[in-house]
């Protein structure tokens, strides 16, 4: 009894919950229930309720949501693009680093767009590595396709002899030596202090030039420049022959690992070509997104209508039970967060109809039961008993799907693709939803509603 | 009680009459892989003016480009498919067509796929379907105790996806509906819909064999189709409800992707019971076949 209570109490908590985190951000509400005495006032509302994000802070990990549905590409328009890595001049053990650096250099060039949220992947598949980027809603694509297909210059730069300190980054003089001298740079930790920092490693060539520089250098900054941005201006202490530098500083190691990516971006130069490109229009999308809406309303409608007709009070709790399914889903999708494209709301309708199958296996074993003699309370408790087998071993197969489809170790022979696996996941999430409200939600109502019926008749 | 297992033969025969047109279709004509499996270009705009594909065509012939097809997709608005386009030429298709109608097309959706991409997607599916074939074979066979199970389940599941891939073989022939990778997930969610569905009938099975181990099998499958065909049904409804409203009132994009899903919900659910079932009796018949004669 004690277990049953707390269910009750399990579930009205989760509703609450997902209700919050359901509504809209920003609520206007505007009522007047003071019929214009001014003693009444205090019962005049007109004011904007914002609703918080969440912000969690368990430790290191900080948990922060703004409770926004994110929208794909093909939902909110914009441009899909998959470019392909030539890494043909790069040794194979450097190949991943250098892809990552590509990455997180491409990342930044759309930042100069003033682009909201990129997304950027990497991806291998066989021996060849691939960038996955998608950019929401931006108008002039060639331009920005142009200046991602660039390959990353880095440059050494020192203070012209006239300037005794930088005060602007015309101050900084091309030195000659480049990304190309540079063979690789890596996150090290200084044997003393335990501290991390970041090593160079110059070609012959480059040795001798660095050699050069440092040596003319010694107590001025050496500024080094990435498609003539600045990324770091580290102070030369001593000449330095050997083409093994270091520049340390006060890094947490998350720093050292940034400025290492960003000088492998110009050590490990990767020139990427396009293979493909996908761009939606923001009015193709919110037509889908409406229209979508739309008949997955009706469609839940329908459901609703047709499971109240069948099974009748029975029916109506299982749509009770849809309700808060449809709830926590959503809750669940602005948590993770979900990025929701069409095939991803294609997954969700189709878990409904696997949330619904689920009371409809148990009211079905319930009416067989009934049927057999056994008191109401009894048949829904063996109903619940016998129709979780089936339950369990349908949906396991259904998550088995998902699994694959999702393929969460990015299995190269397996599809990657967003689309794929935005269906995988908001099933996947959808069955595994569905076992909970069909299970402990639709049982705790029936308990707490059904039963109460019967004592009163 | 309906003895459903006397019908057998007329199950396997009304599967039969779907699919043999389908996979006739299948083996003469193919389906029409869209520009996800053979790379291409695919270019939709909305014109300021009336205007007709062979208008459009003539446009595009006439500066040297070689057009695919070009298709009504709304009002004024033209689905285009080209060979992979680098970037420069869809410029001058747009400007070429700014000229020639006086006014700049709106540009709705563009998609350049590179040919190398869509022959992994095909090879990466066909991977997915016979790794999922293999993980739900051995689950169900583990499970229900035994490999026949697993199997007919599987043997259903491959009835969904030929019924699937002949129709839109069909519908591709005659309507000019493409293959994709949404038809291709669409593919791979009824293969689990239907093993899902197999699966609720064979636990009745398995169920009743334990609490009536004397029962011949054929009436135990007989009894089993009775208990389950209405939640079947009632299941596989609420289903089709959403799809339908999904498919008559959802977006032009989904369009065909929700009719995946609706052709192969029914085919799930009509092989669930009239084929995964029969299956085990064919089975059980054929196995006790081969004890007999090893009796002689």
């Amino acid at each position: 009894m004690k277990q049953r209570r707390f269910l009750l109490w399990l579930v009205l908590g989760l509703i609450l919950i997902s209700v919050y985190v359901d509504v809209p951000s920003k609520i206007h509400l505007k009522f007047d229930f003071s019929f214009g005495k001014p003693q009444l006032s205090w019962l005049k509302v007109d004011q904007e309720i914002n609703r918080p994000g969440f912000t969690w802070n368990l430790g290191k990990y900080r948990f922060q949501r703004d409770l926004e549905i994110k929208k794909g590409i093909d939902l909110a328009g914009g441009t899909h693009l998959v470019f392909q890595a030539e890494m043909g001049a790069i040794p194979e053990a450097d190949r991943p680093s250098a892809v990552e650096a590509a990455r997180d250099n491409i990342e930044k060039r759309i930042n100069l767009f003033g682009v909201a949220e990129p997304l950027i992947q990497t991806s291998k598949n066989g021996d060849q590595y691939r960038l996955i980027v998608e950019i929401p809603g931006l108008k002039d694509i060639n331009e920005a396709i142009d200046l991602i297909g660039q390959t990353a210059q880095l440059e050494f730069k020192e203070l012209a002899p006239e300037a005794s300190q930088a005060s602007s980054l015309a101050d900084f003089l091309p030195t000659g030596l480049t990304g190309k001298d540079l063979a690789k740079s890596e996150v090290k930790f200084d044997p003393n202090t335990g501290q991390p920092v970041v090593g160079l490693k110059f070609s012959a060539d480059g040795s001798q030039k660095f050699a050069e520089i440092t040596g003319r250098n010694v107590n001025k900054p050496v500024a080094i420049f990435l498609d003539e941005f600045p990324v770091t201006a580290p102070r030369v202490q001593e000449k330095i022959t050997t083409g093994d530098a270091i520049i340390s500083g006060e890094f947490t190691l998350d720093e050292a690992k940034k400025l290492s990516i960003q000088l492998n971006a110009g050590a490990l130069p990767v020139p990427i070509k396009i293979i493909e490109q996908k761009n939606v229009g923001a009015t193709l999308g919110e037509e889908s997104i409406q229209k979508s809406t739309q008949a997955g309303l009706i469609g839940l409608l329908m459901v609703v209508i047709f499971m109240a007709a069948y099974y009748g009070r029975l029916g109506l709790l299982a749509d009770a039970a849809l309700v808060v399914y449809g709830l926590l889903t959503l809750a669940l999708y602005k948590l993770i967060p979900v990025t929701l494209t069409l095939p991803g709301i294609a997954g969700f309708i189709l878990s409904i109809g696997m949330a619904v199958d689920a009371n409809i296996l148990i009211f079905e074993r319930m009416k067989e039961e009934m049927r057999v003699g056994k008191s109401r309370i009894a048949a829904m408790e063996l109903g619940f008993g016998r129709a979780w087998d089936s339950i369990r071993d349908a949906n396991v197969c259904t998550l088995i799907t998902c699994f694959i489809l999702f393929n969460p170790f990015s299995w190269s022979f397996l599809n990657t693709s967003g689309m794929v696996r935005g269906f995988a996941l908001t099933l996947g999430l959808g069955v595994a939803l569905s076992l909970f409200t069909g299970i402990v939600v639709t049982r705790t109502l029936i308990r707490t509603f059904y039963r109460k019926e019967k004592i009163k008749s | 009680m309906i003895r459903w297992m006397r019908f057998s033969w007329l199950y396997f025969l009304l599967s039969a009459i779907v699919i043999v047109p389908g996979l006739v279709s299948l083996l003469m004509f193919g389906l029409r892989p869209s520009i996800d499996f053979t790379g291409g270009s695919l270019l939709e705009y909305r014109f300021g003016q009336e205007i007709t594909s062979n208008q459009i065509n003539d446009f595009l012939k006439e500066k040297g480009f070689d057009v695919y097809s070009i298709q009504n997709s709304g009002d004024k608005t033209y689905l285009l498919r080209l060979p992979a386009l680098e970037k420069e030429k869809v410029v001058e298709i747009k400007n070429l067509l700014t000229e020639k109608t006086g006014s700049e097309p709106q540009e709705i959706r563009f998609e350049v796929v590179g040919p190398t991409l869509g022959r992994e997607l095909l090879i990466k599916t066909i991977v997915a379907i016979i790794l999922g074939a293999l993980f739900i074979l051995s689950y169900v066979a583990w499970r229900f105790k035994n490999a026949k199970f697993g199997v007919c389940a599987i043997l259903a599941m491959f009835h969904d996806s030929l019924v699937m891939l002949g129709s839109f073989s069909l519908l591709g022939h005659f309507f000019g509906v493409e293959v994709d990778t949404l038809f291709v997930t669409a593919l791979l969610t009824i293969l689990s819909f239907s093993v899902h569905d197999t699966v609720v009938v064979y636990d009745r099975v398995r169920e009743s064999q334990k609490v009536f181990p004397k029962t011949p099998f054929e009436a135990l499958l007989d009894k089993a189709v009775t208990e389950t065909l209405s939640r079947s049904l009632n299941n596989s409804l609420t289903i089709i409800f959403m799809l339908l409203a999904l498919l008559l009132l959802g977006g032009v994009t989904v369009k065909w992707f929700v009719a995946a899903l609706l052709i192969g919900t029914v085919s799930g659910t009509y092989s669930s019971t009239f084929n995964a079932v029969p299956l085990l009796l064919v089975w059980d018949k054929l196995s006790q076949k081969r004890k007999n004669r090893r009796k002689i």
